[in-house]
Order: structure tokens, then C-alpha cells, then sequence
């Protein structure tokens, strides 16, 4: 670090060459081009964002600048001198850290053995966890070395990353989209975390489709649209609509709400719904109580893992409620009845993962059509399906909802994140459900998609139904909801009207700060 | 000696096989591979190391022929899932079709032939114990080396830093890769380890245990090693206590058929097999959530460069 200690505190180094370039570099997959001659350079002690939509290129450049890609042509400068990162372990061993997205954690591995994976294999478990110990202390990164992994919660998660990435002594990080899963109070947290690092003269590339975060944390921004670099900006001199604009290309339009009437009728009614989690690490549901009226978009907010699948699935049907009573559809029981029954009650379904639940990956988007409207669509006749009927109503749902697709009738795994979103729900929303139940709506869908998604949930909503929304979003809920409840450890708030509510407050609740329903925990 | 002791001497026999053959599939599973080609693998540990054997005129020649064949068995499982990135239910499928025809072919001209006995530990006065003795201190060298195998690949896995790496590329291939650990040189290395293990288990069954060779002698043993690794959860020491479960319930019907106790001799031969279902729908019914699986068990793994 000797290097660096002459900018220690002295945040970017504005001297002698960046701590690393990227000039021109290319990657081409069979016919897409990913990145189109980017050039990128950071100084040392400087916070850069990298932006752009989803699709635009960011992931293949971090790959690329950590060794797990190759450009297909182009120059990587590390102070100066040229480089090859053939994989990354040559990356590491330049000083370059990753904290990925997804976190590169080993479930059923504990925190030790979790941070010895990425470590020299000459050092010892032991030794390991002692200069864990060390780094935790030394930037307050809290966190048991015994634990399991698949224990602990996404913001533990990420310090473990993070404490990993530094142990390797780096000199540049790479976090991929880091605040994604945090609670406002754990982006708080790894926002000093960040600025110390910075301070003491490592370089930090930041990548985030959160404006205001970048905007309070960077000094510099690399914009990318379709694989090119469109901007590189101070982000605190631009406003985060003006970036945003630059990010999609066009100018974009903001989620018309006009908050729904108050008094509707209650179309969707949960009484005492409580259920054990089926899987390994899942999370039961305790004495969940919620009503969304008619007109009314009520958000769940929570951190991922709290419940929220297995609401998502208690609702649709998908697992059976422990009583009829227990879940009402337009005042129908329906507790004991599947995700057929429901639907032809008129309700309508959006889970979480859009590959392999909303849509069959390999089949084609009028085979995925009649996957949730087979009982309510008119699409089948005798159990014979009606192939014209069926392609029918895929044209009407992609031309509606705007879906951008190669092909007449494509595989559904083709489509871009934000198209197959649109797709698969607006697939629902054309049947005009009463009740609409959509977990995480609008998650890594680029922002053009998403305004969509939202403005026609909205409009659903207006047009009398009952929209629940479970998101991990909470912009995307306070920008939609009328009422607000949060999930936490499978049990869920009263809701509260969104005006009354500020982030700061939902953000307690999110993490369990504040008991949901005044009930006294034995925490 | 005792008819009690008679019966726990062959149920070490039956046991020891299974044993080796489970904790080298144990090994392969663990790294993210399922191997299914084990009984294949075994026959041809079985038909080379007798072949070699007969030939060298050598018992461990034999078994270091065995091995060989096991390892080379594998070998061709591994381009085949690990090169082209094949479906590993298919490819080890066919291993085991593979590997039981050819050591058919390989074994023909052994037929008929006989090993002697080898040699079995005698430590005066500790092995002419009564009851205990030979249990313990009177077995050949395969039955101490597969107990051995079973600590060393408890302590590998859990104790070293090469097998913390192994487990982590079977529990994320994703992650391993992306913290750039060698995924497939570590799947290479384990499979290999797989095979060697099941073709000294052959091996053991064709020299030691019957002492001939004939086609299809390793009558589903392999299989049997495939269902003890998830019977005992990926843990070497629950396959231990699995293979002499599984050896004891193979020869304790043997004797209830030889005792004509009046139950039809083809129920008391399916008593070992519904022993092993049993003790799974019992031990799943305790661990219901977590089996143990590594997460990344059977999924092909492609790098994109």
C-alpha cells in the first residue's frame, strides 16, 4: 500500500495514470456485440458509477475488467502498464475485489469457510478466520465466522463479500448493484464502509440503477446504453432525471397515480394465515391479516426472504391455506381451492421469477399463454386446445404491453428480462382480474419496461380491481401504492396510508426494528 | 468357531466392498457429479483386477490392475460430462452398460479359474481371542484399508483446504467459478478418485470375496454404493454405518433362507433392498427439509469465455 498512502484521505488521485483503463474494449457474442469499444478509467480514491439499463453491457465489462471474460478486442492499462486478466485469480492478484449481485456465496458452507474458498490455498482455516477477524474489527463489518451461510441475512451477506474482497488487500472494488438487497439503514451502513475504503485511497467502481445513491456517493459516472458509452458526467452536477434520460435513451414519463378511492369494497381478504415453509431455508408465515379493496394498489415491502414467496404462494394457490376462510376472494372462500379455481374466481397471479414460474423458458410465447389462461381464457374446448384462439390472444398481449421480441412466436427464455416481464404480465392484466397478486413486478426489468409495468398496474387498479404488490422496491412502492404493509420474519404490518409513511419509517420496519401490530417479540 | 462369529467374519466380507465403493462416489458427488456409472466401473475393477491377477500371478498386481480399470472407466465418463458437457444421468447410464459388457469380454478367458485365499492379519494372542479375535484383529488388508479410506476421506473434507475447495464447487458451481477456483480439474480429479475406489471394490470381489470371476458377478452392488451415498447423507461416516447395514441384511437373509424359516426365499432376498428403503423413508422423515445434497449435484458445468 505503499503507493497509496501519498493520496491516503486525500480522496481522487489527480496525478500520473489512472489506477486502471479500459481502451476500446469489444465483446461480440455470436451476433450481439455486449460492449462496443468502451473506454473506462479510474483514478485511485475515486468512487465511479457505472450505470446503464439492464441489457447495456455493464455485466460483460465487470466480467471482463475481472478476468471471467475475454474481450474480444481492446486494452486493460493497470497504472499504466498493459495487462492481460486471463481469470480471476490473475484480477485478485492485481488488487482488483468483486462483490457480485448475486452473491458468490456457498449456502451450506459456514461464514470461514465461505471467505477460505477465495483465499491463498497455503493458508489454514485458522489462519483464515483470524485475518477475518481482523477486517471485520477494523471496518466494523460485524459478522459470526461459524455461522452457515444460508442463516443470515443479505446484509450479512454482502459484509461477508465485502470482508472476502478485502482480505486480498484490493485496490480496486467492484460492487455490482449492492444496495438491491439491503435495507435503507444497511445502505447507510455500507455507504461509510465505502467512503473509508475510498478515503484510504482505494478505487471503487459502483454499479447501481439507484440514481439518488449515485448521486450522493460518486464523483464520476460512465453511462453505457446498447454496449456504448452514451456520457461520462459528475453525477452530483446532473440531475438524477436528466441521467435517467440518458440511461434509456428517451425521456421517461413518471407513473401516473392518482391515489384510489378509499372506500372500495375488500376484494381480497387474508384472515390468520399462518404456514410453515416448505423448503430447506424458507420462512414460515405467522397470522398474516390484510385486505386490499377494490380500486386500491396495496404494496408489501420487505427485505427478500422475510415471507414473501411463501405469500406469494399462499395467495395463488399454489399451497393451500389451512382453513376455506382463511383466504377470501370477493367474499368466496377459497383457502381450499388451487390456482385454477382461484383464477376463475377472477383473480390473476405474477410470481417472482419469471423463467421456470411465470413463463416455461423453452416454450413459445403462445404456449406460455395458455399456461395461466387455460381455465379463464376460452383457449381449450373439450381438452383440445385451440391453437388460433391461443395465438390470438399472444398478439393481443404483445402488441398491447409493447413486448419487443425476434421471431413471430419465439421461446420465451429469447426475450430480454423487461420484454418477457411485460409479457408475463400483461398476460394477467388483459383479463381484467378482480384481484391481482404481482411479487416483485418490476425486479431487474430496465426502467422503459418498468414505467409500463407500473402505469398499467395503476390503471388496473383504477379501473376497480384489487392490486397487491410485493416488492423489495421501495421507490417503485411509494410511487404506487396507496396503502403500505411490511413483511418481516413471515409476519406482516398494519397497513398504513403511503402519505403517512416516510422510508426512514418502513425502512424499521423492514428490519424488524419496530414490532409489527404493537405484539410484543421475544427476540 | 462359532456360528456367531461365522456370520459377522461375512458380513465385514459383503460390507467392505460397498463401503469403498460408496466413499469414492461419495467423493464424486461431492464435487457436483453424479456418477451412476459405479456398478459399471466395479465390473470392470472386477474382470481386470482377476485378469491381472491370473497374469501376474500377483494378487496386489491384480488390484492395482482393478484400480487402473476403474480409473480408466472413469476417465471416459469425465470427457464425456465434463469435455462435452453430456447429461450425466445418460452418460453414467451407459458407463454401466459399457463397463459390464466389456468385462465380460475381458473376463471370458478367466472363467474357471480360482485365486487361493490371501493372507489375513494374525497378531498372536489379540487374534485367537474367542468371538472377537478374528473380527477384529484376523481380517485381510482391504477390510483395514477401506476403514482407513472412510477416516481419510472424512478428514480430507472437512479438515483440509483441498477438500473445503471440492466441497465448493459442488455446492455452487456458479460461485466457485466466479472466485475462480478450478471447477472442472477438481471434478476431473474426483471422478478419477471415484472410479479407482470402485474398481478396487471389483476387485476386492473377484480376489477376495468369491475368489473366480463370472459375467456379472457385481449383481448390482454398484447400485447399491449409489443409493448408500444419499442414505448417508454425503457423510463418510454415515456411509460406513450404511454399507455394514446394507452387508449385514445381504448375508443375515442368506442365513434365514439357509434355516428354511418358511418365508418364500425370494422375500427374504429382497429384505436388504427394503431394508434400504426403510432406513431412507426413515431417515428423510427426520431431516425432511435438508438432505444434504450438494447444490450443484448433476448440473453440467460450461464456462463461458
Amino acid at each position: 500500500m505503499t503507493e497509496l498512502g501519498a493520496t491516503a484521505g486525500a480522496g481522487a488521485d489527480e496525478t500520473g495514470p489512472p489506477l486502471i483503463a479500459m481502451h476500446g474494449i469489444t465483446k461480440v457474442f455470436g451476433s450481439l456485440v455486449a460492449n462496443d469499444h468502451i473506454d473506462l478509467a479510474i483514478r485511485a480514491g475515486e468512487i465511479h458509477a457505472l450505470l446503464g439499463e439492464n441489457g447495456a453491457g455493464k455485466s460483460t465489462l465487470v466480467k471482463i475488467l475481472y478476468g471471467l471474460l475475454e474481450p474480444t478486442e481492446g486494452e486493460i492499462r493497470w497504472r499504466g502498464e498493459p495487462v492481460r486478466l486471463a481469470g480471476p485469480q490473475e484480477a485478485r492478484s492485481l488488487g482488483i475485489g468483486m462483490v457480485f449481485q448475486h452473491f458468490s456465496l456457498f449456502e451450506n458452507l459456514t461464514v470461514a469457510e465461505n471467505i477460505a474458498a477465495a483465499m491463498p490455498p497455503d493458508l489454514s482455516l485458522a489462519e483464515v478466520a483470524a485475518k477475518a477477524r481482523d477486517v471485520s474489527g477494523q471496518y466494523g463489518l460485524s459478522v459470526d465466522l461459524d455461522r452457515p451461510v444460508w442463516t443470515l441475512s443479505a446484509g450479512e451477506r454482502q459484509r461477508i463479500e465485502i470482508i472476502r474482497c478485502l482480505l486480498q488487500d484490493p485496490r480496486l472494488i467492484v460492487l455490482d448493484e449492492p444496495t438491491s438487497v439491503l435495507t435503507p439503514q444497511e445502505a447507510d451502513r455500507l455507504f461509510v464502509t465505502l467512503e473509508r475504503l475510498a478515503a484510504s485511497g482505494c478505487a471503487i467502481l459502483y454499479i447501481s440503477h439507484r440514481l439518488e445513491e449515485v448521486r450522493r456517493l460518486c464523483s464520476s459516472a460512465t453511462i453505457l446504453r446498447a454496449g456504448r458509452v452514451v456520457a461520462t458526467i459528475d453525477p452530483r452536477a446532473v440531475s438524477a432525471r436528466e441521467i435517467a434520460g440518458l440511461m434509456v435513451g428517451t425521456a421517461l414519463h413518471d407513473v401516473v397515480a392518482g391515489r384510489g378511492a378509499a372506500e372500495g369494497a375488500p376484494r381480497l381478504v387474508v384472515r390468520g394465515l399462518s404456514l410453515a415453509s416448505e423448503k430447506a431455508h424458507g420462512q414460515a408465515l405467522r397470522d398474516i391479516e390484510l385486505a386490499v379493496r377494490a380500486g386500491e394498489v396495496l404494496g408489501i415491502a420487505g427485505v427478500a426472504g422475510n415471507g414473501q414467496g411463501e405469500l406469494f404462494a399462499a395467495l395463488s394457490g399454489e399451497r393451500l391455506a389451512h382453513g376455506p376462510d382463511v383466504v377470501a376472494i370477493d367474499g368466496k372462500p377459497v383457502g381450499h381451492l388451487g390456482v385454477t379455481e382461484r383464477r376463475r374466481l377472477g383473480a390473476a397471479f405474477v410470481p417472482e421469477e419469471r423463467l421456470g414460474h411465470g413463463a416455461v423458458p423453452d416454450h413459445r410465447l403462445a404456449e406460455n399463454t395458455l399456461l395461466s389462461r387455460h381455465g379463464t381464457g376460452g383457449l381449450v374446448s373439450r381438452g383440445f386446445v385451440l391453437a388460433d384462439a391461443t395465438r390470438a390472444l399472444a398478439t393481443r398481449i404483445i402488441e398491447t404491453f409493447d413486448v419487443r421480441k425476434e421471431g413471430a412466436d419465439p421461446r420465451a427464455r429469447t426475450l430480454s428480462g423487461g420484454n418477457l416481464q411485460k409479457f408475463v404480465v400483461g398476460r394477467e392484466i388483459l383479463r381484467e382480474p378482480g384481484v391481482l397478486v404481482v411479487n416483485q413486478p418490476t425486479w431487474g426489468v430496465d426502467a422503459g419496461a418498468a414505467a409500463l409495468i407500473r402505469q398499467a398496474l395503476v390503471d388496473l387498479a383504477r379501473s376497480g380491481s384489487a392490486v397487491l404488490i410485493i416488492s423489495q422496491d421501495l421507490d417503485e412502492l411509494f410511487e404506487m401504492a396507496d396503502r403500505i404493509a411490511v413483511i418481516h420474519a413471515g409476519e406482516l404490518s398494519a397497513p398504513e396510508a403511503t402519505g403517512d409513511l416516510t422510508r426512514e419509517t418502513v425502512g424499521l420496519l423492514m428490519t424488524g426494528a419496530a414490532a409489527p401490530k404493537g405484539t410484543v417479540h421475544a427476540h | 468357531m462359532s456360528i456367531v462369529e461365522a456370520i459377522l467374519l461375512t458380513i465385514v466380507t459383503a460390507s467392505t466392498p460397498l463401503l469403498i465403493a460408496a466413499l469414492g462416489e461419495l467423493v464424486t458427488e461431492r464435487s457436483g457429479v453424479l456418477n451412476l456409472g459405479v456398478e459399471g466401473m466395479m465390473a470392470m475393477g472386477a474382470a481386470c483386477g482377476f485378469a491381472g491377477a491370473i497374469l501376474f500371478d500377483s494378487t496386489l498386481l491384480g488390484v492395482l490392475c482393478g484400480i487402473l480399470a476403474g480409473g480408466l472407466t472413469a476417465a471416459l465418463f469425465a470427457f464425456a460430462v465434463l469435455g462435452l458437457a453430456a447429461n450425466q444421468v445418460a452418460s453414467g447410464l451407459a458407463l454401466t452398460i459399457f463397463g459390464l459388457g466389456l468385462s465380460g469380454l475381458i473376463g471370458a478367458p478367466f472363467i474357471g479359474a480360482r485365486r487361493d485365499p490371501i493372507t489375513h492379519l494374525h497378531i498372536p494372542g489379540l487374534t485367537d481371542l474367542p468371538l472377537v479375535g478374528r473380527l477384529f484383529f484376523g481380517q485381510d488388508a482391504f477390510v483395514y484399508a477401506s476403514l482407513l479410506l472412510c477416516l481419510g476421506v472424512g478428514w480430507f473434507l472437512f479438515r483440509t483446504r483441498k477438500g473445503l475447495l471440492l466441497r465448493a464447487v459442488g455446492e455452487n458451481q456458479t460461485s466457485a467459478h466466479s472466485l475462480g477456483l478450478p471447477v472442472l480439474r477438481v471434478r476431473l480429479l474426483a471422478i478419477l478418485f471415484g472410479g479407482a475406489c470402485a474398481g478396487l471394490a471389483g476387485a476386492y470381489l473377484s480376489l477376495v470375496y468369491t475368489r473366480f470371476w463370472s459375467p456379472g458377478m457385481t449383481s448390482g452392488r454398484g447400485w447399491i454404493a449409489v443409493a448408500l451415498v444419499v442414505f448417508a447423507a454425503w457423510r463418510p461416516d454415515w456411509a460406513l454405518f450404511g454399507a455394514y447395514l446394507f452387508g449385514a441384511a445381504t448375508v443375515l437373509q442368506l442365513h434365514a433362507q439357509a434355516a428354511a424359516i418358511g418365508i418364500p426365499s425370494q422375500a427374504l432376498s429382497a429384505l436388504p433392498y427394503l431394508a434400504t428403503i426403510v432406513a431412507l423413508v426413515v431417515l428423510s422423515l427426520g431431516r425432511r427439509r435438508d438432505t444434504g445434497a450438494p447444490g450443484s449435484l448433476g448440473a453440467p458445468f460450461v464456462p463461458d469465455r
